[in-house]
């Protein structure tokens, strides 16, 4: 067994972040992850970090352009934090090094991005999230904080109150991919989940084959609930064939999206007569879609992004990463010839229910970064305010996972004051099939001392490897395949009720086919066959809360569209979707969203670019 | 389909068995070894026959080993017949193969796009990222190895140890002595100074560039182009200032540092971020010859 005051779960931009604090603060801290860290998919990450630095810009001003991109589902204290620590956090990074681009008097440059009042995303060229990456870890070198890499995180070790706001979280258990020995990772003061986005839900994505979303998963069965699921992000540039980003930073620079007549459709056809481009993602990716749909897109697939007018010694100052990705994953030359796009699953607004200081209901436990809800992005992410969250609330719940006194949460978690259970029947079975498991089964154990509630949960994930190596069975690939082809078919930009519905009928029967999944390969040595099957697991479990949401929430906000409700319904729908997982059954209910800010309200408006 | 309830049932009755007594599950994963192998077998000669009817798959053929697993503890060449699809990739084609012909065909991949710097591998006798060579740019068979120069763990997987401790040798970490007054105040850096360094802050960790290096093969203490690399992009940036500068040329001027390189370009010719390698040491060194005349 490992012993350490911290334990943080992940390595990108958020679980680094994490580290360092929690280190600062004191703390003996170490990170377990399933890769090393700097093959984390913060790496992946492109157009920059919104920070309000500049004299005629405030946080005031990116707080509100957050709140109005959010569709006002995002809660203002998390909001405001977002904003207001924003900038000292981006100046950190330029004072460990961090290569950003820069202006002719050696300031860092900054440049407009999609629903933002004022040109505050800084950036270093179009490859920002990997020099933030690469520059955090050099600091987790330089202080020799302590990482397991390539150590995946199978379940948490939790207490099995009845209560989840009653429960404790002790640790964690991981499998070591290199050897196939499970060890107990025992946090004295609590465990930071930093396990990034899920866009393995589905199967058109810029995520990571290793973005299975594995933090949430075991949140959720330990009894946290999955805040927004229904709430992703579908990014309006993405290339067709892979799924690889190209950033918002093309639009940013001047970029110009063309239909197949040559139209420049989002002012010709009225989608965002003042922002054009650069009006939201949401908005982007819906007036794209319907572009195809009617007839207008290239190949009936997708548009066009043309920089070609930047220039070549723009684009290669700004972009030249850009160049690289058009080439060699579409084989399209972005100087001579405008590049193929189409929108592609990129972000999970919702995930782990925290508060603005990354704790969950359960006590010891914390989220942070793409996996954690606070809830900074609502129902949908303004370009440029991920990367922030990443380091703002990575330094927060390291902090206040350290011991830190900060004061009271105004966001709450749990069951506590205005919540409200859900009146909607879902007609198709969720949740564990065969129906509830013993307790100790879904992330809590029966022994209430902390070494043997970590004891416990080793000894049932050394079963439960035993019995995926030793049974037969069939392959996981096939099963995940299913889930993301029916998520990317029925759950996409364009949402129907009877689609949502069979969604969830494919779910089940991918459920009850993963009862009978095993292994095949019998080695304990990078054994990658074991960890994509249980990260399948995980995969199933989100693709069903998501679709859940989905259904329930009769309206359109944000990035959630609905065939049948086109209106954004602020008399019923102002609160945050929410499903506990409740040792297999899961429920669905709602809080409400918190618009009182600092000092002031933000009043629910139009929301058009 | 059916839950197959009963199976299961069945089957965790015999889990259980299995941990009372150890022998029984040996003798089970023994048999089931035997059958992987039947069933590879199978498959490979169901793959041979669809190849020959149609024009379109590529071959493959993947190195495997594993040191625990019987029949691959002798390392061998699988071939994969893969249907070829336009843009296809070599992890595309590894993936295919893995997903649908042998799901114990192991290899390191994330991002797919180049910057996560997992798969590096040896492609048709050089280094490549699998996620950006083009299957249609190969000659075929396409072979697929691990890289040269680093212990095998697995298939194409490989031993970095060696790689992250030389990265972390040379003291990997912005450091300074001058940091401006303000609390909100940036460092200046000139456009100039960051276009120079930029090119070095653009590697992905692959270590292509390590494996490809003769001098790293005949010398382990040699830092590697990698490493150096990263101490070139410290030393060139202004903002760390001359004192830090003077420590990190003698860092990269110890005995197994700069001067052991021989100016071959293999690591240049490797690196999948077109960083100047070479280059990069080249310049180093000249900075450690001035350096040194300075103090002489």
């Amino acid at each position: 067994m490992h012993e350490h005051d911290v334990i943080v779960v992940g390595a990108g931009g958020a679980g680094l972040r994490a580290a360092i604090a929690a280190q600062e603060a004191g703390a003996d801290v170490a990170i377990v992850s399933k890769l090393h860290p700097v093959r984390s998919h913060t790496g992946a990450a492109e157009g920059g970090i919104n920070a309000a630095l500049r004299d005629a810009d405030s946080w005031e001003d990116h707080a509100y352009d957050t709140m109005k991109g959010s569709d006002y589902l995002g809660d203002a204290p998390a909001v405001e934090a977002l904003c207001q620590e924003s900038p000292e956090e981006v100046i950190q990074l330029e004072h460990w090094g961090m290569p950003f681009s820069r202006e002719e008097d050696g300031r860092v440059s900054q440049r407009p991005f999609g629903g933002l009042s004022f040109p505050r995303t800084t950036y270093a060229g179009a490859e920002t999230g990997h020099q933030m990456l690469h520059t955090m870890y050099e600091q987790v070198v330089k202080r020799g904080i302590t990482v397991y890499d390539e150590w995946h995180v199978m379940d948490l070790a939790v207490t099995d109150e009845e209560d989840p706001a009653e429960r404790t979280c002790h640790g964690v258990v991981a499998y070591d991919i290199q050897s196939g020995e499970i060890s107990g990772f025992r946090a004295e003061n609590g465990v930071i989940l930093a396990t990034g986005g899920m866009g393995q839900v589905f199967d058109h994505t810029t995520n990571a084959v290793a973005n299975t979303g594995d933090g949430v998963a075991m949140a959720y069965r330990a009894g946290v609930p999955m805040e927004d699921m229904e709430f992703i992000q579908f990014h309006p540039t993405t290339l067709p064939s892979t799924g690889v980003l190209i950033s918002e930073g093309v639009r940013g620079e001047g970029g110009i999206l063309y239909n197949e007549d040559g139209e420049r459709f989002m002012f010709e056809h009225g989608y965002a007569n003042n922002d054009g481009e650069l009006a939201s993602r949401d908005v982007v990716s819906r007036a794209e879609l319907t572009e195809v749909n009617e007839g207008r897109g290239i190949e009936d697939e997708y548009v066009h992004l043309d920089m070609r007018h930047l220039g070549e010694e723009r684009i290669l100052d700004r972009l030249e990463n850009i160049l690289h990705l058009a080439e060699d994953f579409e084989g399209a030359d972005g100087l001579t010839e405008p590049m193929p796009v189409k929108p592609g699953q990129h972000y999970a607004m919702g995930g782990i229910e925290t508060n603005e200081f990354g704790e969950t209901v359960i006590g010891g436990l914390y989220a942070a970064g793409e996996c954690a809800c606070a809830s900074v992005h609502g129902a949908n992410r303004l370009g440029g305010n991920a990367l922030p969250e990443l380091i703002v609330f990575g330094k927060r719940a390291g902090r206040h996972a350290a011991g830190e006194e900060m004061g009271e949460a105004e966001v709450t978690t749990g069951k506590q004051g205005d919540w409200e259970p859900a009146d909607y029947e879902f007609e198709i079975e969720v949740g564990e099939v065969g129906g509830q498991g013993p307790a100790a089964a879904d992330g809590g154990a029966v022994a209430t001392d902390p070494d043997g509630v970590l004891e416990a949960e080793v000894e049932r994930a050394k079963s439960r490897v035993e019995e995926l190596l030793s049974r037969k069975g069939r392959n996981h690939a096939e099963i995940r395949s299913k889930v993301q082809e029916t998520m990317t078919a029925n759950v996409n930009v364009f949402r129907e009720e009877g689609r949502l519905a069979e969604t969830l009928g494919d779910l089940r029967e991918a459920r009850e086919a993963y009862k009978d999944v095993a292994v095949s390969d019998p080695s304990r040595t990078f054994n990658t066959d074991l960890i994509h099957t249980m990260e399948t697991r995980n995969i199933l479990d989100i693709a069903e809360a998501l679709t859940m949401g989905a259904l329930a929430r009769e309206e359109f906000r944000g990035a959630h569209w609905r065939k049948e409700h086109q209106e954004r319904k602020d008399e019923n729908w102002l609160k945050h979707t929410l499903i506990s997982w409740n040792d297999g059954e899961p429920e669905l209910w709602y809080k409400p969203t918190i618009l009182e800010g600092e000092n002031k309200t933000y009043e629910p408006k139009n929301r058009s670019y | 389909m059916s839950t197959q309830t009963p199976t299961q049932t069945e089957e965790s009755s015999e889990t259980d068995a299995e941990a009372d007594v150890p022998s029984k599950g040996d003798e089970r994963r023994d048999e089931k070894r035997r059958r992987a192998a039947e069933e590879r077998a199978r498959r490979q000669a169901e793959e041979a026959e669809k190849a020959a009817a149609d024009e379109e798959t590529i071959e493959l053929k993947v190195f495997r080993y594993d040191p625990e697993i019987e029949g691959k503890q002798e390392p061998r060449f699988d071939t994969f017949h893969v249907p070829f699809t336009k843009g296809m990739t070599v992890l595309d084609a590894l993936m295919y193969s893995r997903d649908t012909y042998d799901s114990s065909l192991t290899f390191r991949h994330s991002c797919r796009q180049a910057v996560c710097g997992s798969d590096a591998m040896f492609v048709n006798g050089g280094q490549k990222l699998a996620c950006k060579t083009q299957i249609s740019d190969l000659e075929e068979p396409i072979r697929v190895e691990p890289l040269p120069h680093a212990d095998v763990r697995k298939d194409l997987v490989v031993d970095l140890e060696h790689f992250y401790d030389q990265m972390e040798a040379v003291e990997p970490y912005f450091q300074t002595n001058e940091y401006p007054d303000g609390e909100l105040e940036e460092q200046r850096q000139t456009r100039e100074n960051r276009e120079k360094i930029k090119m070095s802050t653009r590697c992905i960790w692959c270590s292509a560039c390590m494996s490809s290096c003769n001098i790293a093969a005949g010398d382990n203490e040699y830092l590697g182009p990698a490493a150096i690399n990263k101490a070139y992009r410290f030393a060139m940036d202004e903002r760390e200032g001359e004192d830090i500068k003077q420590q990190r040329l003698e860092i990269i001027e110890q005995e197994h540092g700069v001067w052991r390189c021989q100016t071959q370009f293999s690591c240049t010719e490797v690196c999948p971020k077109d960083i100047p390698l070479t280059e990069h040491i080249q310049e180093l060194k000249r900075e450690a010859v001035k350096n040194n005349l300075k103090f002489w």
